[in-house]
């Protein structure tokens, strides 16, 4: 029963690995920007969050509907400012840029708010559990999370296949040089597509704050969560990424209910087979460009 | 005022110069042909009308506005639409998709994706298919279509019938009828000399970036028209 437990809270566990990875999937999938600064803005969104929430009072919750939209517009300016500029350099450009940016945002953080350990304060509900059987109970905070976590790539996914901006940034993906033909500004595709991105990555933030203990470092073993999830669902594609932070979730949990030490390690050992076996994850693109 | 004026064009891909003070001009609804061999500088034309390439000296002029430094996509809304060489169809689309990606600046005029699909049987047959999985004429058809979405005032083609069977060639220069007939001005880029003649209202035959013939397919004969297009 124990081990159908551990399977149960690594679903859980995956929905937030999938929130976390939803922004990294898609900024591959429509730029091929691998953006090393992801678990860094995570984190940025977090603490943001935290000055909201000392400032006003109110609940992280609430502070979701500030964040967010400040994040998708720190997207469209990063995205228009840093990372456009560098994939006209081209190359190792977006990648060093992104690498700089992690770094940059990771410091200014530490300078701000220090190493401390902060969380986000959701009083009850932190505990707050569905008990199930004796031994399987599902924490309700984390049972949101994976709800969400399944909604913002469920979104994602009809707003590329149905939106006509979704289109155009299929269509960005597929060709960026004959795009413009189309009358479309990759560049400005290209702006909403990070904006888009940054808005789950505040969610996934807010999320992560609420659910443990953060400080400015943490980005880095987010961005290693989150890029696993994001290779071992298959590069580009949303549903993988779902899939992707199950399996690492998964893994995970159960790895931890062998050894309380274990988890990550065999999360990474996942990782690792995945990469060696089945180097296109478990759901490829279908079509490769 | 023509539609379009090309006047004193210079195009170089770094050292190499591909076209030398090239002067080019249409007149709305006319269809014009620029023919010639490889490297004779046509699909380049079409490039720097498109805003593909930043020409090095000379203007290019649309609707009377100046647009030689206009990035392409600031053209389409303009009125400008470029079938491109290699067609460029979007291969993780649909047929459908690839076709309503091409009306995204919703320029409106007589092309929708009913009368798109009516004027190439060929592409409707094939709407739900990813853009990956078609033949080179469905290809051509698609891009086509694509280009048509965006209602242009003027059409570039580029090298339609390259690498394609002759039926299929017929097939698609069957739409051009109907294309030019909603008042569509047409620029058709072609090495299939016979084909052009039939369907252009003037040729123009450039060798090595300059031009060397100019006229009405009726008052130019075979053997102008082969000592022009190889320079002999």
């Amino acid at each position: 029963m124990q081990w159908v437990n551990a399977i149960i809270q690594g679903i859980l566990l995956g929905g937030l690995y999938a929130l976390l990875a939803a922004g990294l999937s898609l900024m591959f999938g429509v730029m091929r920007i691998v953006n090393l600064a992801h678990g860094a803005l995570a984190i940025l969104a977090a603490y943001l969050g935290l000055v909201i929430v000392q400032a006003t009072g109110v609940s992280p919750f609430l502070a979701l509907l500030a964040v967010v939209p400040i994040m998708a517009a720190v997207g469209y300016l990063l995205q228009w400012g840093v990372f456009n500029r560098a994939l006209s350099m081209g190359g190792l450009s977006p990648l060093l840029a992104a690498f700089g940016l992690a770094v940059v945002v990771t410091r200014l953080l530490q300078l701000r708010f220090s190493a401390d350990l902060q969380s986000l304060q959701v009083g009850s509900l932190s505990v707050a559990s569905i008990t199930i059987t004796d031994q399987i109970s599902i924490g309700v905070l984390p049972l949101i999370t994976f709800v969400v976590g399944v909604v913002v790539i469920l979104g994602l996914q009809v707003f590329l296949s149905k939106a006509p901006l979704g289109r155009a940034m299929r269509a960005a993906s597929d060709d960026p040089q004959t795009v413009p033909l189309m009358g479309i500004d990759n560049r400005r595709v290209y702006a909403l597509a990070t904006a888009i991105a940054l808005a789950t990555v505040g969610v996934a933030g807010m999320f992560l704050g609420m659910r443990g203990n953060f400080n400015p470092t943490y980005g880095d073993a987010m961005l290693i969560f989150a890029f696993e999830a994001v290779i071992i669902g298959g590069l580009g594609s949303l549903w993988g990424t779902l899939a992707g932070g199950m399996v690492l979730g998964i893994a995970q949990t159960v790895g931890a209910q062998v050894n309380p030490a274990y988890g990550i390690l065999i999360g990474n050992l996942v990782f690792l087979a995945i990469l060696a076996f089945r180097p296109t994850g478990l759901m490829p693109k279908a079509v490769t460009t | 005022m023509s539609l379009l004026a090309v006047g004193d064009l210079d195009v170089h891909y770094g050292d190499f110069q591909a076209i030398y003070g090239l002067t080019v001009t249409i007149e709305e609804g006319e269809t014009l042909a620029i023919i010639g061999a490889n490297g004779a500088g046509k699909s380049t034309l079409l490039k720097a009308i498109a805003g593909q390439v930043t020409p090095t000296a000379g203007s290019v002029t649309f609707a009377a506005a100046d647009i030689t430094r206009t990035p392409p996509h600031k053209r389409v809304p303009l009125g400008i639409a470029l079938t491109p060489e290699g067609r460029r169809i979007f291969p993780s689309l649909t047929v459908e998709e690839n076709l309503l990606v091409g009306a995204h600046v919703k320029r409106t005029g007589p092309w929708t994706l009913a009368s798109v699909y009516e004027a190439f049987p060929l592409v409707a047959d094939r709407k739900e298919r990813l853009g990956a999985n078609l033949s080179g004429g469905e290809q051509q058809a698609t891009a086509i279509g694509r280009a048509l979405m965006s209602n242009p005032r003027l059409l570039l083609l580029d090298e339609v019938s390259l690498g394609l069977a002759p039926v299929v060639v017929e097939q698609i220069y069957a739409a051009l009828p109907t294309i030019t007939g909603t008042g569509t001005t047409v620029l058709v880029v072609e090495q299939d000399v016979n084909q052009s003649m039939k369907v252009a209202d003037r040729v123009q035959c450039l060798l090595e970036g300059r031009t060397v013939l100019e006229g009405r397919p009726s008052d130019l004969d075979r053997d102008q028209i082969a000592s022009a297009y190889f320079g002999i």
